[in-house]
């Protein structure tokens, strides 16, 4: 029985990414031009169907903008296969911090989200994975307990069924609201993270703008292969705390992907536009069919 | 130390510069320490100190923080702000205790990993992920001390132990409370409310779960003596109840894998 729900779920999720499908990042605000939006990097008037045919990619100077985590999902899986893990499962409030419950509450509902990561199964070009896909609308995708325990789950999934394990992280680090508990999900993560790899499974890391603090000291840094996203901030330490610790201004690029790979901490940047087949190719490398 | 102390006043007693330091613990209650120094990949990082020593006759890895005493020391040590190579040699040194059969134990005061440009040019953050990860699976027992500031991230990648044991005024926190009172509120000057809410003291993360014993300290900060009877006490306890573990690795995954379990809704396993 529970299971026809869940079908009839994925059904409704499957549908509802078809008619919104990949849309522009945000939906337009009253005043907003209907027609145009212009690139936030370069100023250059982009016409909204030129932003959902690029997924969010500037066609003028390339800027990568943000991805829902359902776009994110619509862009690399095959048509039907979604299936969300742990749909229901969110976190409450530890600390009892003022106004918390109240905020996810009111971005649950204006995202749909119940929490700043979206695990799933499903397939691409035929091969079954498991996905993880952090939103940065919830809470800059801020990892507390639910977050954690989500990500933790899907490398358990992951790992007892034998698939692959894809992350897409956004994330500006461990949820302050959660407190302690959130800097716990980092070993969590990093311990489900290792039990999973040491099975023989592969996890990709795929690293999108920002990825820094609690994230990327965690599971983010530990893929088999790590994957960035072009321009992408990366970093343990905000650029803003490094400014005023060594009191100096950072040189241009500092923390972007390319600044990674170049130090050694990405095997490859890649554009949106080459995620999937990218992906594809590498789960094919790794894959036992022939 | 009977009376009642506020959040606050708590944080101000861990970063109390007169109280005994990681390394007062190492040499007050370890024999025959040899210390080994750096990452084999860059170089050797003040901050962190580790090595073989002695423990009541067994031999044990100690890895300590290290603020230093003198300003030369402060500095070099970035005021006990590891490097990744820091991370990367204590990482190390746990490696070759795992080989050799050695517990691990280490002590741990820090304001937090060193936020600055070659530290982020050197991943930061893949030495303390990496860390994260080896520890869970360390096949060593391991126990943890938190001696007095532990400051995030930084702090946890020195820290998943078998147990985790804090003194009674050390803290730990995922931020320091003057970075959470200008993140969430935009308003620095609210650290003494910030102590409060986060939640931050060795009482509020037992009931949380989050260690496992509170060490008692007396009234004195300076009372070494006290201290490293005090401590010895509690060390060879959970020293000796981890030594039993069947499995030290699984422990620590199931141990980790439990944090925050009680405030998750919904999700069936």
């Amino acid at each position: 029985m529970s299971q026809l729900f869940e079908n009839r779920r994925a059904r409704f999720l499957e549908l509802r990414l078809r008619r919104k499908g990949s849309g522009v990042p945000f939906a337009p605000k009253p005043g907003m031009d209907p027609l145009f939006d212009k690139c936030p990097q370069c100023g250059q008037a982009v016409s909204k169907l030129d932003w959902q045919k690029t997924t969010g990619v500037c066609p003028n100077c390339g800027l990568h903008r943000p991805l829902t985590a359902y776009q994110r999902l619509y862009t690399l899986l095959d048509s039907g296969t979604f299936r969300e893990l742990n749909p229901t499962l969110t976190g409450r409030d530890p600390l009892h911090f003022p106004g918390y419950k109240e905020k996810a509450a009111g971005l649950h509902s204006r995202t749909g989200l119940g929490e700043a990561v979206v695990t799933a199964t499903g397939t691409m070009d035929g091969m079954s994975v498991v996905l993880a896909v952090m939103d940065s609308r919830f809470l800059m995708g801020s990892m507390g307990v639910a977050v954690g325990e989500k990500i933790a789950r899907a490398a358990r999934y992951a790992q007892k069924k034998k698939l692959p394990l894809i992350i897409f992280c956004a994330s500006g680090g461990a949820r302050m609201q959660e407190g302690i508990l959130s800097l716990m999900q980092m070993a969590k993560t990093a311990a489900a993270i290792e039990s999973f790899q040491k099975s023989g499974g592969l996890y990709i890391s795929c690293l999108t703008n920002p990825t820094t603090g609690g994230v990327s000291a965690s599971f983010a840094m530990l893929g088999d292969i790590t994957l960035a996203e072009p321009r992408a901030l990366i970093g343990f330490a905000g650029p803003r705390v490094i400014e005023q610790t060594i009191g100096q201004k950072l040189p241009e690029g500092f923390q972007r992907s390319e600044f990674l790979q170049e130090h050694g901490f990405v095997d490859a940047v890649v554009p949106r536009s080459e995620m999937r087949e990218t992906l594809v190719r590498l789960l094919a490398l790794h894959s036992k069919r022939r | 130390m009977a009376k009642e102390l506020t959040a606050a006043q708590r944080v101000a007693l861990a970063r109390d510069p007169r109280r005994p330091s990681p390394e007062d613990y190492l040499h007050g209650l370890f024999t025959d320490f040899f210390e080994q120094r750096g990452d084999r990949l860059f170089g050797d990082d003040r901050s962190i100190v580790g090595g073989i020593a002695r423990y009541h006759g067994r031999p044990v890895t100690v890895i300590c923080t290290r603020k230093g005493k003198t300003l030369e020391e402060h500095l070099q040590a970035h005021f006990g702000m590891p490097e990744p190579e820091g991370y990367r040699k204590a990482r190390r040194l746990m490696e070759q205790a795992e080989k050799f059969g050695r517990p691990i134990i280490t002590f741990v005061d820090t304001p937090g990993a060193y936020p600055g440009l070659e530290a982020e040019e050197r991943g930061q953050a893949d030495a303390i992920a990496q860390n994260l990860a080896r520890m869970s699976s360390l096949t060593v027992p391991f126990v943890a001390v938190i001696c007095g500031e532990g400051g995030s991230g930084g702090a946890l990648a020195l820290s998943m132990g078998n147990r985790v044991l804090m003194l009674e005024n050390a803290v730990y926190s995922v931020l320091s409370p003057e970075g959470f009172a200008s993140i969430l509120w935009k308003d620095s000057s609210r650290v003494e409310e910030a102590c409060e809410v986060m939640k931050l003291t060795a009482q509020d993360l037992l009931e949380l779960g989050v260690i496992d014993e509170i060490v008692p300290e007396p009234e004195e900060l300076e009372s070494l003596g006290t201290r490293l009877r005090i401590m010895d006490a509690a060390l060879t306890k959970h020293l000796d109840a981890v030594v039993r573990l069947k499995d030290p690795a699984r422990h620590r995954q199931e141990k980790f894998a439990a944090m925050g379990e009680a405030w998750i809704r919904g999700g069936k396993t």
